[in-house]
């Protein structure tokens, strides 16, 4: 239980996605300009790395690396994370639209996103187990989420903001993007803290 | 458009980083050192030289519908081939580089020059648009990790610069570098071309080459609103 925490811990604060290691960029400058819509892609980001998870892990340990194929991942990684969210999202529009209509937007978006096929082949790199992948999925996901959420509340500001020419619009961004990263700095070691 | 303005306009003109503002995840993550990111700009203009090239030749028979699973399909198989040939001979640049390699798989030029360019053009022109597109990324690349490299680590290429290499500003080499760094390129890059380069809107939608993917949906459902596809 404890390692799972330790897992959960690190992988929202220390090591997150978007801050520390530079997946998921493109969503996290693109869909950061309003709070809702953070917030929105946040969630589906989350849902879909669950799935890609649950699904890519049984996959990979009894098919691949039983075959001695485990060099195909990648491939098998993309298509079947693809196909996934496709089918998703059409059940959502069938069956719950209302729930379509909130997230199911992001789904399409998210199915090329650095993030998802990085936290899979993360997952399978650092040899997790099942249980632990999917608290190292939803950790990831969290971390984004807060990374998105918090991201928007900065860009609200900078929308009053008065940079130099030069540096207006995705510049001004990634600089303040920067001090967001370097806040974050303040994590490193809470985890080993809290559970010495 | 002449063969080598073709070749051109990658480097300067729609820099696929610098200008276009795609691939920021491996931009960021690669470019703190300069062997890393000549390494991942090199591997990254060969897969998008030989996809650009087979989904050129094979633009006629790919059926419409599902041209981007088919485009997905043959990217990755060009990146498993360079992953494989990176590991049996550079061994130290496949453990640097580590996750991103695979990711060139979802690295945004590369898809987003297949659909935007090869799609439509022969293989010839596909080919030097990809060359143009590989040679401007790793450009971007090079550039960002000198910066980087000498403050962060007062080394270049592995060489050791007296004086900074005792007083490097390591935060340079770290996360919030990258960000900072890249954007003050872009900031510069900005003010030597006066808007000159192509319009960019915005960084929203119209960056995204998975905006194609939204294309039916409504405009405002990828943060970007009033634009149409």
């Amino acid at each position: 239980m404890k390692s799972l925490i330790i897992i959960l811990m690190t992988s929202v604060l220390v090591n997150n996605y978007v801050l520390s290691k530079f997946l998921g960029i493109c969503p996290f400058l693109g869909v950061s300009k309003k709070l809702n819509q953070a917030a929105g892609m946040g969630v589906a980001v989350i849902f879909v790395m669950l799935l890609a998870t649950a699904v890519t892990w049984p996959i990979y340990t009894y098919i691949l690396a039983k075959n001695g194929l485990d060099y195909m991942r990648t491939i098998v990684f993309i298509l079947v994370i693809a196909s996934l969210v496709q089918l998703v999202e059409i059940i959502l529009k069938k069956y719950m639209p209302a729930l379509h209509a909130s997230l199911g937007i992001y789904l399409p978006l998210i199915t090329t996103n650095c993030a998802v096929l990085g936290v899979t082949l993360n997952n399978i790199n650092d040899s997790y187990n099942f249980i632990e992948s999917m608290v190292n999925s939803l950790g990831c996901g969290l971390g984004f989420l807060l990374a998105m959420v918090l991201f928007a509340g900065v860009r609200s500001r900078l929308e009053t903001a008065n940079p130099p020419e030069a540096f207006k619009g995705l510049p001004i961004t990634l600089v303040s993007a920067a001090i967001v990263a370097l806040s974050f700095f303040g994590f490193s070691g809470v985890v080993d803290g809290l559970f010495a | 458009m002449t063969k080598l303005q073709n070749f051109l306009k990658g480097i300067i003109k729609e820099n696929p980083t610098l200008v276009l503002v795609l691939g920021t995840c491996p931009t960021l993550a690669v470019t703190s050192s300069v062997i890393n990111a000549l390494g991942m700009g090199v591997a990254a203009t060969v897969v998008l030289l030989c996809s650009n090239m087979a989904i050129s030749a094979l633009r006629k028979v790919i059926p419409d519908k599902v041209r981007i699973p088919c485009y997905i399909v043959l990217i990755a198989g060009f990146v498993t081939m360079i992953e494989m040939i990176m590991h049996a001979f550079t061994p130290d640049l496949y453990e640097a580089l580590g996750i991103f390699l695979s990711l060139i798989v979802v690295n945004c030029i590369i898809l987003g020059r297949a659909e935007m360019y090869a799609s439509k053009n022969n293989v010839i022109d596909s080919a030097i648009d990809a060359l143009g597109m590989g040679v401007g990324f790793t450009l971007a690349l090079f550039a960002m990790s000198t910066i980087r490299e000498i403050l962060g680590n007062g080394s270049w290429m592995g060489i050791s610069i007296p004086w900074l290499s005792e007083n490097p500003i390591s935060i340079m080499t770290l996360a919030p570098g990258g960000f900072f760094v890249f954007g003050c390129l872009i900031a510069l890059v900005n003010k030597l071309t006066h808007g000159k380069g192509v319009k960019k809107k915005d960084f929203g939608c119209d960056s995204c080459p998975s905006a194609y993917m939204c294309g039916k949906r409504p405009a405002q459902s990828c943060g970007k609103d009033g634009e149409d596809k």
